[in-house]
């Protein structure tokens, strides 16, 4: 069991990120960190791009970051048909900016960029996991 | 850098659903180009196909299409870059005409989309984005270039009304350009209807999905003025690169590759933005052209809105934009978008653009992006 569980259709079964996918489990979104030279890099990266290294950690993000952008998808392609409508959008944390799906529930109460999110793990069906971008 | 020049232009029309296989569709733009220009298949030195695969059930499409149009044995490779593929097609025949290798290269762009359900086509470009960390959330091209509309409504008061004015111009050129898939006439209440694909895109927002080819022929100077009594000048290529993944973008109110793929292509051809007299700008959704406007610095940034609603980008307008109807318009074949972006901006230069010809035209601007802003071409054509 590994990557392939990332999301409500994964398209990439093998990564030497996949610890992505246990972190997730124990309800933590991590990046990675260069032991090298400390660049952070989110979504996590296995390869340092600024000093070449592989040796890399893992942090998790924390806090509450500001919602840069969204949308509300009213059509989906093929294999998340099931979800529609659903909203994507990016916020921005202290360690870096994070894109994925926001918490349906944020409709209600209204959602506006600049408000303050924060991260949280989502379980889907058949065991599948993600994160969520909802309101702090 | 020695001059290069465009001899020979040609489209298929743009259709829903072509009735052949690419090859014949890939010979329709060939005809096209070549008819009358006095240029034949033995002329043609090498040929870059241009096109983004995941369409095709044909591996390999370049030796396919060399041998249909009778460009065997000439080198023949593909050349990709998604939606921006036939611009990039464009920037390598330049490099091999300048570079001395060869002297008379063919680009074709060509896709036919209407293989595969629509459903399947938004699975597959939204798989032109970051597979492993942004599709598995169900990511699709519409929700990416909303979520730039909606960063640039939040940062400088763009309206759903002002990207609405942009399709009404896209329509007033759509109905008159007979290659053209989408050819309706359209008012802003239509346009304004609420059917909402990925807010704030309506589905007038959205360009359609279409097949179609399109071929360009350069040449090096000499062999230019040889085969063309109007050759069109490249004089500027410009391309830039920006991360793929949305969570590397610096803005959401514009696409960086574009505003440096313009710098590029400005410095090269020793023009500004002011100098370019029509313009092709890639409107594959109405925030994209928006977004154009400011990128290649027609317009200050947020100012964008202004040019449209002054209809300054109409073709009596300060910069005429999209004449053609734009991709919103003639729909948007990925590897023959940026071909036939090149076709209408090399036809008025010539001043052979008919009902469209914006007058005088000596200086001319194609923007043409791959995937949501990872690929920026900026191409600037003129005729000294």
């Amino acid at each position: 069991m590994g990557f392939e569980q990332f999301g409500v259709v994964s398209f990439t079964a093998t990564t030497k990120a996949e610890k992505f996918v246990d972190f997730l489990r124990e309800g933590k979104v991590c990046g990675t960190i260069c032991k090298a030279c400390g660049a952070k890099f989110f979504p996590p990266r296995s390869d340092c791009n600024v000093c070449l290294s592989d040796d890399m950690e893992w942090f998790e993000i924390l806090g509450d970051g500001n919602l840069l952008t969204y949308t509300e998808a009213m059509y989906a392609p093929a294999g998340f048909e099931k979800d529609v409508p659903y909203l994507l959008g990016v916020a921005e944390f202290k360690d870096g900016k994070v894109f994925g799906r926001l918490d349906k529930s944020m409709l209600e109460d209204g959602i506006t960029p600049g408000m303050k999110i924060k991260l949280k793990v989502v379980n889907l069906e058949e065991g599948r996991v993600s994160y969520e971008l909802t309101a702090a | 850098m020695p001059k290069v020049g465009v001899v020979a232009v040609g489209q298929s029309a743009f259709v829903r659903s072509y009735p052949g296989s690419i090859r014949e569709l890939a010979f329709e733009a060939f005809r096209d180009a070549l008819s009358g220009s006095g240029i034949n298949a033995n002329k043609i030195e090498a040929s870059l196909i241009c096109s983004a695969p995941e369409y095709d059930k044909q591996r390999t499409p370049a030796g396919l299409i060399a041998e249909y149009l009778g460009l065997n044995p000439q080198p023949t490779f593909y050349v990709e870059s998604v939606c921006s593929s036939s611009s990039s097609g464009l920037r390598t025949a330049y490099a091999l005409i300048a570079s001395g290798l060869h002297d008379v290269v063919m680009v074709l762009g060509f896709q036919k989309m209407s293989e595969i359900s629509s459903a399947e086509s938004q699975e597959r470009m939204g798989r032109g984005a970051d597979i492993q960390w942004e599709a598995p959330f169900g990511t699709m091209m519409p929700a990416y270039y909303a979520m730039h509309a909606r960063g640039h409504f939040t940062k400088y008061g763009t309206t759903e009304e002002d990207l609405a004015l942009i399709r009404l111009k896209s329509s007033t050129y759509g109905v008159i350009n007979e290659k053209a898939v989408f050819r309706k006439s359209l008012t802003l209440d239509k346009i304004m209807e609420p059917k909402y694909i990925a807010t704030p895109l309506k589905m007038m927002d959205c360009c359609a999905n279409a097949d179609g080819s399109s071929c360009i022929i350069l040449a090096s100077e000499d062999r230019a003025k040889d085969l063309c009594e109007k050759p069109v000048w490249v004089k500027g290529v410009g391309m830039a690169t920006a991360p793929i993944n949305m969570a590397g973008r610096d803005t959401f109110s514009g696409l960086k590759c574009a505003n440096l793929a313009a710098k590029r292509a400005y410095d090269m051809a020793g023009v500004g933005p002011k100098d370019i007299d029509v313009a092709e700008v890639h409107d594959c959704f109405t925030i994209a052209e928006m977004m154009a406007y400011e990128d290649l610095g027609f317009a200050e940034p947020g100012q964008g809105k202004e040019l449209i609603r002054n209809k300054e980008t109409y073709k009596e307008g300060r910069i005429p934009v999209n004449v053609d109807g734009g991709l919103l318009s003639k729909g948007h074949p990925i590897g023959a978008t940026g071909g036939s972006q090149i076709r209408t901006i090399v036809l008025q230069l010539r001043g052979e653009a008919g009902e469209i010809q914006v007058p005088n035209a000596k200086t001319g601007l194609v923007h043409n992006i791959g995937g949501v802003g990872i690929y920026g071409n900026v191409t600037i054509f003129g005729v000294d």
